[in-house]
């Protein structure tokens, strides 16, 4: 999933500061299952937004919304009638749907609530972590299902650099060395040879440096 | 607002197994504590939700917390533990919002515990009174506006 995380109120009070009367929209994919832009989520913002102005002696009108998702057309037009009642709508998706809603309704301000940081998932309940850069070529069945792309902090694809320290890498004790990881798994498999192999220069492409992407189903468009 | 006559109003989240039955013995004990302090019983503090205490704060408390059972003696194993870390959550947007955010708290307390009741209760009033009126409650523009300010 999109993994996001919550900005920062002053920031979000800052982003309002000229409205009255907001929306707070929440959104049911990704960052609901990250609990940062579910319902509970719009409940807090929303409330704690309330505080803010109420302290600052200005008053601002919050409704609570949550759509299916804020990256779909269909959902999107779901709030047709009544966008424009606001000030402002403050969007708890990731980058995305702030995006869908701006284009949707062009003369409406969309304020991003929270910050987008990763392709991961839960590794316990609270904690998340990065697994993927969607660098569009997946190449990690070479590395046992590790993706040495997101989680070696220089992408490096032919082995460890010098900085690697007990498992874990130089930039941050905290931050395990996904080739120290890479080795010892092919070591244990007893297929440490696997990593003689020299990985050809990965065309870039097909990521972000291809500029921004975009996949077409023919099958499914009219 | 002078905060001399000042009297807080303050919300109690209390455990029924433990912080509400202790004030139920406080009663028995003849003890008293501040009419300030309103209780609301609930099953487990885990039920408290961050937004029941924004909510009271938003709505004009001056004050809210939280009493549940001693650590590790929660009825429902970890209840406690789970919203102690919301009373924290909380703490942090009061302090992003400039407020006070010891106007929020958590306490521990057993069934048998009727007189720490009794004293959680002054204590808290205590600190609320020093800090003063909740900051927004005490706001003028909220008169003026047409739409129903407290949501
Ligand atoms: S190789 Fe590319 S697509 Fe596969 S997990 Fe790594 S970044 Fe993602
Ligand atoms: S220490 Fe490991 S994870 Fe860090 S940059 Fe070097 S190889 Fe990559």
């Amino acid at each position: 999933m999109i993994v996001a995380d919550e900005k920062s109120l002053p920031e979000i009070l800052d982003m309002i500061k000229d409205c009255n009367h907001i929306l707070v929209l929440g959104c049911k994919g990704c960052v609901t299952v990250c609990n940062v832009g579910g319902l509970k989520e719009v409940q807090i913002l929303a409330s704690a937004l309330r505080i803010g102005r109420k302290k600052d002696g200005r008053i601002v009108k919050v409704d609570e919304e949550i759509l299916e998702r804020q990256c779909d057309p269909e959902y999107v037009a779901q709030i047709k009638d009544r966008v424009q009642n606001y000030d402002g709508v403050v969007s708890l998706a990731c980058g995305v749907g702030p995006q869908f809603l701006s284009e949707a309704y062009p003369d409406q301000h969309f304020f991003p609530a929270v910050n987008t940081k990763f392709f991961g998932g839960a590794v316990a309940h609270g904690i998340w972590e990065e697994r993927c850069a969607g660098c569009g070529n997946c190449i990690i069945h070479n590395f046992d299902g590790l993706c040495p792309i997101a989680r070696c902090s220089k992408s490096l694809m032919n082995g460890p650099c010098g900085g690697s320290s007990n498992g874990k890498c130089e930039i941050d004790k905290e931050i395990l060395c996904i080739w120290d990881s890479i080795v010892r798994k092919k070591m244990a498999s007893g297929q440490l040879n696997d990593l003689l192999k020299v990985m050809p220069i990965k065309d870039w492409r097909t990521a972000r440096d291809g500029g921004p992407r975009k996949r077409i189903k023919e099958d499914l468009t009219k | 607002m002078t905060t001399d006559n000042f009297e807080p109003k303050i919300l109690a989240f209390c455990c029924k197994y433990c912080a509400y039955a202790a004030a139920d013995l406080a009663g028995s004990m003849r003890l008293s504590y501040p009419s300030n302090v309103k209780v609301i019983q609930v099953p487990c503090t885990g039920r408290v939700d961050i937004t029941y205490l924004l909510r009271a704060i938003e709505d004009g408390a001056d004050g809210v917390y939280v009493a549940g059972c001693l650590e590790g003696e929660c009825h429902f194993l970890a209840g406690n533990l789970r919203t102690k870390k919301r009373v924290k959550y909380v703490k942090k947007v009061l302090a992003d919002l400039k407020i006070e955010p010891e106007r929020v708290e958590m306490f521990n307390l057993s069934s048998a515990m009727g007189p720490r009741f009794a004293e959680i209760a002054n204590e808290m009033t205590d600190r609320i009174k020093k800090l003063g009126p909740s900051p927004i409650k005490n706001n003028d523009q909220c008169k003026e506006v047409k739409h129903d300010c407290s949501r």
